[in-house]
């Protein structure tokens, strides 16, 4: 039986704020939190199958053009060689997230180098990888490969649905008494999960059976279906723990598909893990900006015109441009609003969907841009933002769903002490440093997605909870099993969660911040048609229904659920649709990040000394994980701000630091005591009033840092990251301009 | 090539290409894959092992240079039905997300507590003789060769803290 949802509008019950277990927000520790800090948690690369062999990806070493000639014959003299595979169906890329469309196939045909063209496969690793380097190739290249999106020769497209006009934006720019027009870059980036891509095929019959490195697994299954040219029934996907993904596995990648035709060719299970460089240069990246921003305010500091242009680039043909402008349109209030989106064609790894693909980029350029303007006005900058929000969405009249970005700016503020900021840059010295605040609002647009999930309740007194989801780090196993345990009134001892698994229901897959509210709500209604069916035996209407520690309790009576059950187990799935609630109501959980920074005056080096994010997200369903979360996206603001970028070569495009030792992603001291304070609230529009905390830490994260560096220092830096280059370029000008 | 390695107190006689590396040894020969490949290239600490008590990152040792060592992997260091305190303080605090970094932050922070406790100075200490403390800053700096990409960095500091209190208290 399944208890279907379509998500048409907003729901005051708040039922799980009327359940007894009390479980549900608590921050209970992860069911698989043992199995993790043990080494039991099996990954993907730590699969093993009987008569394993190892496959090695092979990488263009040209931009643009074809491969010629595999000298396969050399290497496959070398001991263990069993194969040299360039397959067709070979792909050139990770695929996106949330389609069953697979990524451009044809490996053959270099579009970017370090771009993966065969397979080689041996008996062991040592053999696949030393065969893949001896490798030698030959190419027929062509001409005209756009290595920047500033190249000149770029083609650039305005994709029609992403821009828009609203009354006369540059009339109002005339007229505005004070204006704000600048250029903000930020880095090409990547996702760089601990955990590299890697798979391990086996075809059982006609049945492939995949371990696969992955976030979401139903669309993937398609997307692996349609590279192969096989039915998606045919093959079964396994991610019981994924480590990390940050948007890199929300699609297939090259590996995947090249472990299943070694596989179905060797007829011997094939293992594919990417090394490092691997892992960043074959999958996907997030896309570099360009980004000018301008502002007209009144004396007052209300904005009158807000223009957001932005340039992105993706290979040719790819529908995925990042939506630097998504939180433009109804973040702050204006008459006169302009959005310009160009997308470059370049030749670089295929751009697509880093956490919170957008706001992170844009709501950080955006909140940069808020401090120089309230800086020319004179205004504070929190007051600034306090006076332009809007209260309905700008351009489209919609209601917001729940609003907290006011109460996150006042509450942030108070709590991380901004009234003790010096309004003037170099105000603070603390022997060589310069110290100095910043803050930044936080937002981020909140969806759902199709979810399905089983829940079982057995006469032990245990319930299992099924589904496809993954648990990246989010915190997926734990959640699920919160929600199930309130429902249905259990020690979360009681409760399993199983997942990662494509013979489960299908989830929302992990992704975009909608994992949690989308497979959580179809876990709550299978537990709500549960106790619609322990309601009928009790005989009582559901709602009356209490149930607690394996007991269900109503007028005075205290039955235990087994003896309700009349000795026989119970099943129900859960069914979320979303409806028309996404049209109805501006959805988007809101904050506000403040930090503080010390500039060496000498040597230009940033040191992050403290932070402090406020979040209101809705529903908190586990205080400890959904604080992790916010930690990370915050910290992701530092690494954004300070030290993360991909450098493409100039002349190739190739990604030159791909690796851990060059790409620098924030470590333990970069990051100091951290605080998150989350504004409790319920989101009506939200199924169970519950939204996702995963992105929005980094939407706005690192502009409080570039903030704070101005404030402390009274250098802006406008292009990201702000490395120790730039600040020193900033602090000799600064100093020159004192006399 | 012949090898002998003593894995959390087991002996495990193994046969190996001289190219295999210590991670591969452990992962794919002795089977333990609890030390995870995060780069194999010494840059981000998911392998690191304690080789005679002392921290290494495993990806950067052949196995061959290690004949007669003895190891010691997550595996050895506690079960989830036997935490060790650092695993225990790592879960309470949830020092982790993903968990994959986390077999080599638990190792790494196990011998790094015991740097301390010999009074090794980080390049934070005050002095290169005084005694060393795990203070906060201590602590990141000495684990800053341990990268977590989900940034559980404040609750990896304060599971170390924890469990170096904890055995301040026992002592």
């Amino acid at each position: 039986m399944t208890r279907e949802m379509t998500h048409d509008g907003p729901d005051a019950d708040h039922r799980l704020d009327g359940m007894a277990q009390g479980v549900l927000g608590r921050g209970e520790p992860r069911p698989e939190g043992a199995l993790k800090v043990t080494g039991r948690a099996v990954y993907t690369g730590d699969q093993q199958a009987p008569g394993m062999v190892h496959g090695a990806l092979v990488r263009a070493t040209i931009t643009r053009g074809r491969v010629t000639t595999l000298n396969s014959a050399t290497v496959l003299e070398m001991p263990g060689v069993l194969a040299v595979i360039d397959d067709p169906r070979l792909v050139r890329f990770s695929g996106q997230g949330a389609t069953t469309k697979p990524p451009k196939a044809d490996a053959a045909g270099v579009v970017y180098h370090g771009q993966p063209i065969a397979l080689v496969v041996a008996e062991t690793l040592e053999q696949a990888r030393h065969a893949a380097l001896r490798l030698t190739v030959d190419y027929a290249e062509e001409p005209g490969a756009v290595t920047g999106p500033e190249d000149p020769a770029a083609e650039v497209e305005l994709p029609q649905k992403k821009q828009s006009e609203t009354g006369a934006p540059d009339a109002a720019l005339e007229a505005a008494d004070t204006v704000i027009d600048r250029i903000y870059r930020t880095a090409s980036m990547s996702s760089a999960p601990m955990e590299p891509h890697a798979s391990l095929a086996e075809w059982q019959g006609g049945k492939l059976v995949l371990h696969s490195t992955l976030q979401m697994l139903a669309s993937a299954q398609g997307q692996v279906a349609a590279a192969l040219g096989i039915e998606p029934e045919d093959i079964r996907i396994l991610a019981p723990h994924v480590g990390g993904g940050f948007g890199s596995k929300l699609g297939i990648s090259p590996e995947t598909v090249a472990a299943a035709i070694a596989a179905q060719q060797m007829r011997r299970p094939v293992s594919v893990v990417c090394t490092r460089p691997q892992s960043m240069e074959t999958t996907s990246r997030r896309s570099e900006t360009l980004q000018r921003i301008q502002m007209g305010a009144d004396d007052e500091g209300r904005l009158t015109m807000i223009g957001h242009e932005a340039l992105v680039s993706n290979l040719p043909g790819q529908k995925f441009s990042e939506p630097v402008q998504q939180a433009t349109h109804f973040t702050y209030e204006a008459a006169h609003r302009r959005v310009v989106h160009r997308v470059a064609r370049v030749h670089r790894l295929v751009a697509a969907s880093v956490r919170a693909p957008g706001e992170a980029v844009g709501a950080t350029a955006f909140e940069c841009a808020m401090d120089e303007l309230a800086d020319k006005l004179g205004l504070c900058p929190v007051a600034l933002r306090l006076r332009n929000i809007p209260k309905v969405e700008p351009g489209t009249g919609r209601p917001f769903s729940s609003h907290k970005l006011a109460e996150a700016l006042t509450e942030g503020a108070r709590r991380f002490g901004w009234e003790h900021r010096h309004a003037s840059p170099r105000a603070r010295r603390e022997g060589e440093w310069w110290i100095g605040m910043g803050m930044s609002s936080l937002v981020r647009v909140n969806t759902v997605m199709e979810a399905k999930a089983r829940v079982s309740l057995s006469l032990d007194g245990t319930a299992l909870v099924e589904t496809d989801m993954t648990d990246i780090g989010t915190g997926s196993y734990a959640i699920l099993s919160q929600i199930a345990a309130e429902m249905l009134g259990l020690p979360m001892g009681s409760v399993e969660t199983v997942l990662g698994d494509t013979d489960l229901p299908a989830s929302s897959g992990s992704g975009g911040s909608f994992g949690a509210a989308s497979t959580g709500s179809a876990v709550y209604l299978a537990c709500l048609e549960l106790r619609s069916r322990l309601a009928e035996a009790m005989g009582c209407p559901e709602p009356e229904l209490t149930l607690k520690d394996g007991h269900a309790i109503h007028d005075n009576r205290k039955v235990p659920l087994s003896t309700l059950m009349g000795g026989a187990a119970m099943q129900a799935e859960g069914h979320l649709i979303p409806g028309e609630a996404e049209d109805k109501a501006r959805q988007a959980t809101w904050g506000a990040a403040f930090a503080e920074v010390g500039v060496n005056a000498i040597t230009g080096e940033i040191r992050v000394r403290r932070m402090l994010g406020t979040f209101a997200i809705g529903r908190v369903l586990n205080a400890q994980t959904a604080r992790s979360q916010a930690l990370g996206g915050m910290i992701w603001g530092i690494g954004m701000a300070l030290t993360e970028e991909l450098v493409h070569d100039a002349r190739d495009g190739h990604i030159v630091n791909r690796d851990l030792a060059e790409y620098h992603v924030p470590v333990n001291a970069d990051v100091p005591a951290l605080e998150v304070h989350f504004l409790e609230e319920r989101d009506d529009w939200a199924p169970m009033q519950a939204k996702g905390i995963g992105e929005l830490g980094i939407c706005g994260a690192g502009a409080a840092i570039v903030n704070a560096v101005h404030n402390a220092c009274g250098v802006r830096v406008r292009s990201l990251p702000m490395t120790v280059d730039k600040v020193l370029a900033g602090l000799v000008e600064a100093e020159a301009d004192q006399g | 090539m012949h090898v002998t390695l003593t894995i959390n107190d087991t002996k495990h006689s193994l046969d190996l290409d001289p190219r295999t590396t210590l991670l591969d040894a452990i992962r794919s020969h002795a089977g333990l894959t609890g030390t995870k490949k995060g780069c194999d290239h010494g840059q981000c600490g998911a392998c690191t092992v304690m080789v005679n008590g002392r921290r290494i990152n495993s990806c950067l040792s052949l196995a061959v240079m290690h004949d007669g060592d003895a190891v010691t992997t997550i595996e050895g260091l506690g079960t989830p039905e036997a935490l060790s305190p650092l695993q225990a303080a790592f879960l309470e605090t949830d020092g982790f997300q993903c968990g994959y970094c986390t077999p080599g932050q638990i190792c790494s922070a196990t011998a790094m507590l015991e740097e301390i406790r010999a009074g090794w100075p980080s390049h934070v200490s005050e002095t290169l003789d005084g005694p060393a403390l795990p203070t906060e800053a201590e602590i990141a700096e000495r684990m800053s060769g341990n990268l977590c990409r989900c940034s559980a960095y404040p609750n990896i500091v304060a599971a170390i803290r924890l469990a170096a209190a904890e055995r301040e208290d026992a002592a």
